[in-house]
């Protein structure tokens, strides 16, 4: 067992666990943050998707020792200062206009995965946005809304 | 939750060489293979652990003596960002973008899709057609690895045990041309069904030479297709050569039937976008 030391959503966070245990299980059984999903655990659908320094990444793939010293971003803390204020982040607000979310498992990954996308500059080009939710699986929606509720936001930001 | 072996970060270089002199364990970058394997139980489960993803020293992209070096913890993201990339390998950018998606090619290294030795890995055609070389190193020392010699068997690698992938080093001679194409299920998070690198130097009226087929899929490692190589090498491509090379490479090839293909279907389509490329580099 070692200490790991990163911040979670602008929050320092220490763990006391074995360096193989996935950002997944650390998120979810060790700091309670369950916003994060466990879809298929292998890297294929996306619905755990979080944001580590800057990047989206699938947290089952990712051993907590990997996360040392750096930074976190969950669906909890999507937007921190929408949350200081009580309100949702925009890409949210977004997704409950469009009916962008339907049984919700793939959301918070589909949430972060579109959130990396905007904060690294993309547009509301439906090709480009397509790409970016690739790795991020829903078997409600047929996508179309999710587009749609990425584009919206694209567009005013 | 799944097995979490014990695992060290070595800071350097140094440190990595010792602990892998030491005793056996299992090197993770990126993870995309690794956590894979250890949370789908696909295999023994390593006794140790060895993190890479401190060690600096694996990590830039440059141009040296003609040559395009990558170092082994290059991600896939870091491939298709850079100019550099883009500019004097194309076909790796092409490659790199069909990986995953986004979460994948965030995390997933060249040395680690190397390393695997899957025979489906995207990058690895590429790297055969562009005759690439590996720099690996250990405790004992480093030494160059051709990528043709790398692929032992299923799976299994020239990698010593002690030993770690440094870098890649990619020739760039002058007017070769290399064309890369992947067919899977989707454009996205699809392993490949059969994936495809072509490279050639265009000689005019003396034809194509150093010809390269390199193929991943069909077998139990990427390989090289010789006698399809041999078919077009000192030739013009024209649509008589492009079916005869369809055809000996339909005819080499000893593809089998898994969950993601058929042997006939493999074939088939290796055959067509051979035929493919060639159309599109000749232009007939």
């Amino acid at each position: 067992m070692t200490a790991y030391r990163f911040l979670v959503n602008g929050v320092p966070a220490e763990v006391e666990v074995p360096g193989m245990r996935r950002l997944l299980d650390v998120l979810r059984e060790d700091l309670g943050l369950t916003g994060t999903k466990e879809g298929c655990g292998e890297g294929e659908c996306g619905a755990c998707s979080v944001i580590l320094d800057g990047q989206v990444v699938d947290a089952c793939l990712v051993p907590i020792c990997q996360v040392e010293g750096r930074i976190v971003r969950t669906v909890e803390g999507l937007s921190l200062a929408a949350r200081e204020r009580g309100a949702l982040d925009t890409l949210q607000e977004a997704f409950l206009e469009h009916g962008a979310a339907q049984c919700g498992i793939c959301t918070p990954g589909m949430l972060m995965a579109a959130r990396a996308y905007l904060d690294a500059g993309g547009d509301g080009d439906e090709d480009h946005i397509r790409e970016a939710i690739a790795g991020n699986l829903c078997r409600c929606t047929g996508y179309t809304k999710i587009v749609d509720a990425i584009a919206a936001v694209a567009h005013v930001d | 939750m799944p097995a979490e072996p014990p695992i060290d970060t070595p800071r350097n270089l140094f440190e990595a060489y010792e602990r892998l002199a030491a005793g056996a364990a299992r090197p993770i970058a990126g993870g995309t293979d690794v956590m894979v394997a250890i949370t789908g139980e696909l295999g023994p489960i390593p006794e140790r652990m060895l993190d890479l993803s401190r060690l600096e020293e694996l990590r830039g992209i440059s141009l040296e003596h003609g040559a395009l070096i990558l170092g082994a913890r290059t991600t896939y993201t870091e491939i298709r960002r850079s100019t550099v990339c883009r500019e004097h390998l194309p076909a790796l950018v092409d490659a790199a973008a069909t990986i995953g998606a986004a979460q994948i090619q965030n995390r997933g290294t060249i040395g680690g899709n190397i390393a695997n030795a899957s025979p489906a890995g995207d990058t690895l055609p590429v790297l055969l057609a562009a005759d690439a070389v590996l720099l690996v190193g250990g405790q004992r020392g480093e030494r160059e690895v051709p990528m043709t010699a790398f692929f032992v068997d299923y799976r299994k690698t020239a990698l010593a045990p002690d030993e770690l992938i440094l870098q890649v080093r990619i020739p760039l001679p002058a007017g070769r041309a290399l064309r890369f194409r992947k067919v899977g299920t989707r454009r996205a998070q699809a392993i490949s069904k059969v994936v495809m690198a072509l490279a050639w130097r265009d000689l005019g009226t003396a034809g194509w030479q150093d010809v390269r087929v390199a193929l991943g899929s069909v077998a139990a490692t990427p390989i090289r297709a010789a006698a399809t190589e041999a078919v077009l090498e000192g030739a013009r491509p024209t649509p008589e050569a492009a079916d005869r090379a369809a055809e000996t490479l339909a005819g080499e090839l000893e593809p089998i039937d898994d969950v993601r293909s058929t042997a006939d279907y493999r074939r088939l389509v290796a055959a067509r976008i051979l035929h493919r490329l060639l159309r599109d580099a000749e232009g007939w």
